[in-house]
């Protein structure tokens, strides 16, 4: 069977193939996206307990969050070795994030921040790697957290402030006749976020490794392979970059919308 | 891509025969509940690590640096205090044996000069009594050689009136005598 031939290679060019081809290169960017059974068959029903790829690569986040903050920082050390260092410096430049952007007193939201911060982090990173499966390029996974995030928000605005936190639509510094137009806007706005916030995440990540496969493709042909080569070099690079930036993007922007829920206050 | 999706028993609508996607894998609804699941499950995970082991160490790690940290600059600034005090001490022992040495010579000098001034006065004194006594004894012997000369005179002139044939008239030698010596 052909599924044998198709994993998730770097190389992702087959020549053959019933349905589609141009010259029997045919490319398929997206199979690296799709979520297989890790026991069994390939074409294995998926239920919602199945073991897949997915739950490997999350799992692979979890244990580097476990080697990088538990097992690194075993020491205890007053002057840092190099993991220590590291971790210290994530949770650093979280907690500083959460304390400048959203205030002194959402410091107890740091936790659940930063473990928004860490997912994000390893899952685009680990993503890199040849042959795995990016979690966070579905837009399931990344509509849960813009979801978790809108939730909290909206909750603890409201715990928080009670109907006051309605004030955030209302702007108040407007001219009166604006502000039923500011709300309208407001309103919208702030139902958009947790759809921006999910898809910015996903589509960065998707488009990036899409790319990559469809360079990779390209690398099949002698005549181009070189120039597919250095693109796939640059696009890594880049890719190397938007991981980094999207995981920090997606934490500030929650610091951001919990500072509304805390001081909804214009 | 694929636009007519080849439905599949097993692997539901979003794998060809082939097993390539049809369209966006991320779109199919039947890989959803199995995602969030697992999602749910790494975050539940990441947290209990985060809340459980590694925040509040890496907290207390951190608190203990600056903790430390704080304490060695103060401690530094401590000694450097101790070290300011000392030179402070250190100057001021040096004034006060300046000071000090100061007025051990002044008052040296001025013993001196005490004791100076009354040797001076103690020989100037003596001088004096000296020349006083000196003078005494010059106008003594002055005294005692005009008395001889009148002496010798007056016996002089007893011979020479006796020599002549006269009759030597002590008073009037005398008188002559003296009125000679006087006269001088």
């Amino acid at each position: 069977m052909a599924e044998e031939v198709h994993t998730e290679g770097a190389l992702d060019a087959h020549t053959g193939g019933p349905d589609h081809g141009e010259g029997g290169l045919s490319f398929h960017p997206m199979d690296q996206f799709i979520v297989r059974p890790i026991f069994g068959e390939n074409g294995d029903p998926v239920h919602w307990y199945t073991v897949t790829n997915a739950t490997v690569w999350m799992a692979l986040a979890v244990l580097c969050v476990l080697g990088l903050f538990v097992l690194g920082t075993r020491g205890r050390a007053i002057v840092p070795g190099r993991i220590q260092s590291i971790a210290e410096l994530a949770y650093g430049f979280v907690y500083k994030m959460v304390e400048d952007v959203t205030g002194r007193d959402a410091v107890k939201f740091f936790p659940y921040i930063f473990t928004l911060f860490l997912f994000i982090l390893f899952a685009n990173t680990l993503a890199l790697l040849p042959m795995s499966f990016s979690t966070t390029s579905h837009i399931a996974v990344t509509a849960v957290l813009a979801l978790a995030v809108f939730l909290t928000v909206t909750i603890v605005g409201f715990v928080k402030n009670g109907t006051k936190f309605l004030g955030l639509f209302w702007v108040s510094s407007a001219p009166l006749v604006l502000r039923p137009i500011l709300a309208v806007i407001e309103l919208i706005s702030y139902f958009v976020r947790p759809v921006s916030h999910s898809i910015r995440l996903a589509g960065n990540i998707m488009a990036g490794h899409a790319v990559l496969k469809v360079f990779a493709g390209f690398a099949a042909i002698a005549a181009i392979a070189p120039v597919s080569i250095l693109a796939i070099t640059a696009i890594y690079g880049l890719e190397v970059l938007v991981a980094f930036i999207q995981a920090y993007v997606f934490t500030i922007l929650t610091c951001v919308y919990l500072k509304d829920a805390l001081h909804p206050s214009h | 891509m694929e636009t007519t999706p080849i439905d599949l028993e097993l692997a539901g609508t979003c794998v060809n025969t082939l097993g390539n996607a049809i369209g966006m894998p991320q779109l199919c609804d039947a890989w959803f509940a199995n995602q969030i699941f697992w999602l749910l499950v790494a975050l539940v995970a990441i947290y209990l690590i985060l809340t459980r082991v590694a925040l509040p160490r890496v907290g207390a790690v951190l608190a203990e640096r600056s903790g430390t940290i704080s304490n060695d600059v103060a401690a530094a600034e401590d000694l450097k205090r101790q070290a300011a005090d000392a030179e402070r001490a250190y100057e001021q022992a040096l004034a006060d044996a300046r000071a000090e040495g100061q007025r051990i010579s002044d008052e040296a000098r001025a013993a001196i000069r005490a004791d100076l001034d009354a040797a001076i006065a103690e020989a100037d004194k003596k001088i004096a009594a000296k020349s006083a006594d000196s003078e005494a004894q010059i106008a003594e012997i002055r005294d005692n050689a005009a008395a001889s000369v009148a002496e010798v005179a007056r016996d002089v002139a007893g011979d020479i009136v006796t020599a002549l044939g006269g009759k030597p008239d002590q008073a009037a030698i005398d008188s002559a005598v003296d009125a000679r010596v006087k006269g001088n």
